[in-house]
């Protein structure tokens, strides 16, 4: 049987990708940075699952503003790095693993959970970054992706509680796949910031500690935080919070915590991090 | 009954709600467009000719030609899709957020070193900051 062993959550900041494509990550600007991804490197040549579900939002790059999906899981069987404007970034195109992603689908769609299914995909900065700095810059990916997109661009997002609710649904229909496999979990985005607007460059790092604390130890209750206090306190792009609580939601109450890291500032953005293994 | 919207009370910060989309989706399709290398020549090559093939107001070509992202949101486009026009320009987003800050980038980034933005004085209009 499947089973998800552990969840890695971080922030998907594009300069992040820029600074490794570009070779500047020892610089003085980006080397505290990445200095709080060492431990997760080894982490991960340690615990490298057959498959991640990775949990991230589209930055208008596959979804334009013609069709906006709440929720997205991609089948296909390869999804390719997305031109955001400047060229597709210079890492691996991500091997997907339809036979997982269809099971999953079809499990949640009836636990009530109304998926979009996309097959073609291209994947933009919000999931290649975490994998950069997770594996660095490996020839290939070391394991399989399966997309898994969720809408915090177009006003309202998914609640809090809907997302958490859904990483629960995602938790048990991975333990129904008949296949031995090590899944893992991540969740990406946030930490606060705010792209636009004279209020732009926001950072609340007491509520982001605050957010970081309660997701290991009361997942359940973080949950209930309405929209309006991610967008009032962590910024207009805050709210990609949300995301994390579906990978919290897919994994068991308790948790052991193996990293934890925060840092300001990358480019706009507070960055946070948190490795927890199923207990 | 018309929506709640609790949101309209933060300073400085456009939310990009189903009303905001519906005003700034010919917009918004038009910076997807930038996605393809083809395109971003043809959109710098001649501007205001590629800009009069989209079915967008004359405001919002304005606001693109003037590269004022403010006045591109407050006409409905969202952030993520106009980050394709300043990434066409070979631009930042951090330099990008500090026009719409009215700092200059410097001074935005060196905000940003020292910990960003407060959010003391910054989360309600009423605040006054």
């Amino acid at each position: 049987m499947a089973s998800i062993s552990a969840g890695v959550f971080t922030s998907h900041v594009p300069a992040i990708g820029a600074a490794m494509d570009n070779g500047v990550t020892g610089d003085d600007y980006w080397r505290p940075v990445f200095a709080g991804y060492e431990y997760s490197r080894q982490w991960m040549k340690d615990n490298l699952p057959d498959v991640i579900i990775l949990v991230y939002n589209d930055h208008a790059s596959a979804f334009d503003a013609n069709f906006v999906p709440t929720f997205a899981i991609a089948t296909g069987e390869t999804f390719q790095p997305a031109d955001e404007g400047w060229g597709p970034r210079p890492v691996p195109a991500v091997q997907g693993h339809p036979a997982l992603a269809s099971h999953l689908a079809q499990s949640v769609i009836q636990d009530d959970f109304d998926l979009t299914v996309v097959n073609s995909l291209d994947v933009d900065h919000g999931l290649t970054v975490p994998l950069s700095l997770l594996f660095g810059q490996p020839e290939e990916w070391p394991c399989k992706v399966i997309p898994l997109a969720v809408n915090v661009v177009l006003y309202p997002p998914p609640s809090g509680a809907r997302c958490y609710a859904l990483g629960q649904a995602l938790q048990r229909a991975v333990a129904s796949f008949d296949e031995d496999l090590d899944v893992q979990i991540w969740g990406t985005g946030g930490m606060s910031h705010q792209l636009q607007g004279p209020r732009a460059g926001l950072i609340n790092s007491e509520f982001d500690n605050n957010f970081l604390d309660r997701l290991v130890s009361e997942p359940g209750d973080l949950a209930k935080v309405p929209h309006i206090d991610y967008v009032r306190l962590a910024g207009s792009e805050g709210i990609e919070l949300v995301m994390w609580l579906v990978a919290r939601g897919a994994m068991n109450q308790q948790v052991e915590q193996r990293h934890r890291f925060y840092h300001v500032p990358a480019s706009n953005t507070a960055v946070g991090h948190l490795i927890l293994e199923n207990s | 009954m018309p929506l709640d919207k609790p949101y309209e009370d933060i300073p400085g910060t456009t939310i990009f709600d189903a009303d905001m989309a519906s005003k700034g989706f010919h917009l918004n399709q038009f910076c997807m467009s930038l996605m393809k290398a083809e395109n971003r020549e043809s959109f710098k090559a001649d501007q205001r000719a590629y800009l009069d093939q989209w079915p967008m107001t004359e405001a919002q070509k304005e606001a693109v030609l003037a590269r004022d992202y403010n006045a591109m949101m407050a006409l409905g486009g969202n952030i993520y899709f106009l980050a394709k026009i300043f990434s066409s320009d070979g631009l930042s987003f951090q330099y990008a957020a500090s026009t719409m800050t009215g700092v200059s980038e410097e001074e935005y980034r060196a905000m940003m070193l020292a910990g960003g933005r407060s959010p003391e004085g910054n989360l309600y209009t009423k605040e006054g900051s």
